[in-house]
């Protein structure tokens, strides 16, 4: 038996006003995996986990979640559906006025009729296995940027979700914070069976971690594959990201006229 | 002339634009507020945010408003021979306007402005879209409580203000300048009506309250998600609030007290 796909990008096109941010993305992911999107700043990834999540329609394609048209779902249908994702963002976004422990029962609070004792046993099982479980009475503003990050992973996972988003899970991070987050994505995902969409530049820590890498640059996948297919790919966006050269496809110079014109000095070639 | 027109123009339909959009979200507020009532501790605890923490203000002013008044009062009651009239006076002013007008501009620049940066900064921290992403509406879980408690607050908030400038009357009336205590308690209780004073002027905090508390939460879920966009949201909810806040008296005044 084929293995299931239970997400599917077909089409799927965005544009803010008339400016297109992507178009034609195609991709499929399976149960259990973990794929990366990866490119530039501003190449559209978020935006992708955005039409995911159902917080912005396409403007032409669609996301198939769950056996679902995200962006056909009234609201009732898409809230039942979030409940089935999880999504840490860039920086944790954690809620400021409520403490690690009551951020991670937050969901578990809203969506359950769950006895406090129940829920106690719970946050702490999710804070154990992102090593903060001694941290729990903390507020966020004690935390540090690594452990905010840990903490909004506890709260993404508190509800055991098929689907897990990471916006930009890496940014800011020291070298001991961003492997112990890599690692967290990789084991979080197989124990819970879920499958997880990483967007993310940072590549040597990515490629370490998932399944299946899709490149994104200017709106559209200009290359995909296994992390090994990524590391020899011949492609001069992916060879040119991959090993961070300053020039290539994405040129250093942001379109200008010639140099000696614009400093109005003969050219040395004249 | 035409690009002067023109701004003019575009100025008028994104004031009506954004007015509709506010009443859309007026709406919405009311809708979700289901669950906050459900949940009462929800508003308590922003009660105790917006309302309780402004209390030492609105004493503090309610005190002062009310000496000064009973000042000017005397002043212009003696060269008529009735400042044994002054209790009237100071009790009348009060609950009719400077009561629930001062209390609610006090209101909106403490709470409301606490209110607005609140909820600015959890858009502009994505706090709003997590809750979002974790199916729970921000509108019915973030600002359906803050609104209430704001409605709840304002008309506690002036009863005690009320009640502290009537104290403040008496203590330079009667206890510094020597008023007599007895006309002062009873030309008050006479000359005050329970539903024509004391009612209306409950009527205007609990319209200011909704006015205010809505501008400020507005304002806060409308804010752009950077630190200028916030701060100008938290400044437009003090400046809104404040005019809507004297217009909204006297078109209620001007309904209620009709020489009546």
């Amino acid at each position: 038996m084929p293995p299931e796909n239970f997400l599917e990008i077909r089409d799927l096109n965005f544009a803010y006003d008339k400016r297109p941010i992507l178009r034609g993305i195609n991709m499929s992911i399976q149960k259990g995996q973990v794929i990366a999107i990866m490119g530039g700043s501003g190449c559209g990834k978020t935006t992708l986990l955005k039409l995911i999540g159902g917080q912005i329609r396409p403007t032409q394609g669609h996301v198939i979640f769950d056996g679902k048209i995200i962006h056909e779902l009234g609201r009732n249908d898409l809230y039942k559906t979030r409940r089935k994702m999880g999504m840490l963002f860039q920086f944790g976004a954690l809620f400021t006025d409520l403490s690690v422990y009551d951020n991670v029962a937050f969901q578990m609070r809203e969506h359950t009729d769950l006895p406090e004792s129940l829920i106690r046993d719970l946050v702490l099982m999710k804070l154990d296995a992102v090593g903060l479980r001694g941290a729990r009475d903390l507020m966020p503003n004690e935390l540090s940027g690594g452990m905010a990050r840990r903490v909004a992973l506890a709260r993404t996972i508190a509800l055991d979700p098929m689907l897990i988003m990471y916006d930009e899970p890496f940014t800011g991070l020291d070298p001991i914070s961003l492997g112990v987050i890599g690692n967290l994505i990789r084991k979080l995902n197989d124990a819970l069976g879920a499958s997880s969409i990483v967007v993310t530049h940072d590549v040597q820590e990515s490629l370490q971690i998932v399944d299946y890498v899709y490149f994104v640059s200017e709106g559209v996948i200009v290359a995909h594959g296994t992390p090994d297919e990524i590391r020899s790919s011949k492609t001069p966006f992916v060879h040119q990201f991959i090993h961070g050269e300053i020039d290539g496809p994405v040129p250093f110079h942001y379109p200008s006229p010639p140099y000696f014109e614009d400093l109005q000095l003969e050219s040395p070639h004249a | 002339m035409l690009d002067l027109l023109r701004k003019l123009g575009h100025t008028a339909i994104d004031a009506i634009w954004r007015l509709g959009y506010a009443g859309r979200f007026f709406f919405l507020t009311l809708i979700g507020s289901g669950s906050s009532f459900r949940r009462f501790h929800l508003i308590i605890r922003e009660i105790y945010y917006t309302g309780v923490r402004s209390l030492i203000i609105i004493v503090v002013s309610g005190l002062f408003v009310g000496m000064v008044l009973a000042l000017q009062g005397y002043e212009t009651l003696q060269r008529y021979g009735s400042s044994s009239a002054l209790g009237v006076l100071v009790a009348l002013a009060l609950v009719r306007e400077l009561g629930p007008v001062v209390s609610a501009l006090l209101f909106a620049s403490r709470a409301g402005s606490a209110i607005t940066a609140e909820i600015g900064l959890m858009k502009a921290t994505e706090q709003l879209s997590a809750m979002e992403m974790m199916a729970v509406d921000p509108i019915a879980r973030v600002v359906a409580p803050r609104f209430w408690s704001g409605v709840i607050s304002l008309p506690l908030l002036t009863a005690i203000f009320n009640a502290m400038g009537i104290f403040g009357g008496y203590l330079i009336g009667v206890v510094l300048i020597g008023v007599d205590e007895g006309s002062f308690w009873s030309q008050m209780q006479a000359g005050v009506d329970f539903r024509e004073d004391i009612m209306n002027g409950v009527i205007k905090s609990f319209v200011f309250g909704i006015a205010v508390t809505l501008i400020a939460v507005f304002e806060g879920y409308d804010s752009p998600p950077t630190a200028e966009g916030v701060s100008g949201a938290t400044t437009r909810t003090v400046v809104t609030s404040s005019l809507i806040i004297l217009i909204l008296d006297f078109v209620l005044t001007s309904f209620m007290f009709r020489g009546v």
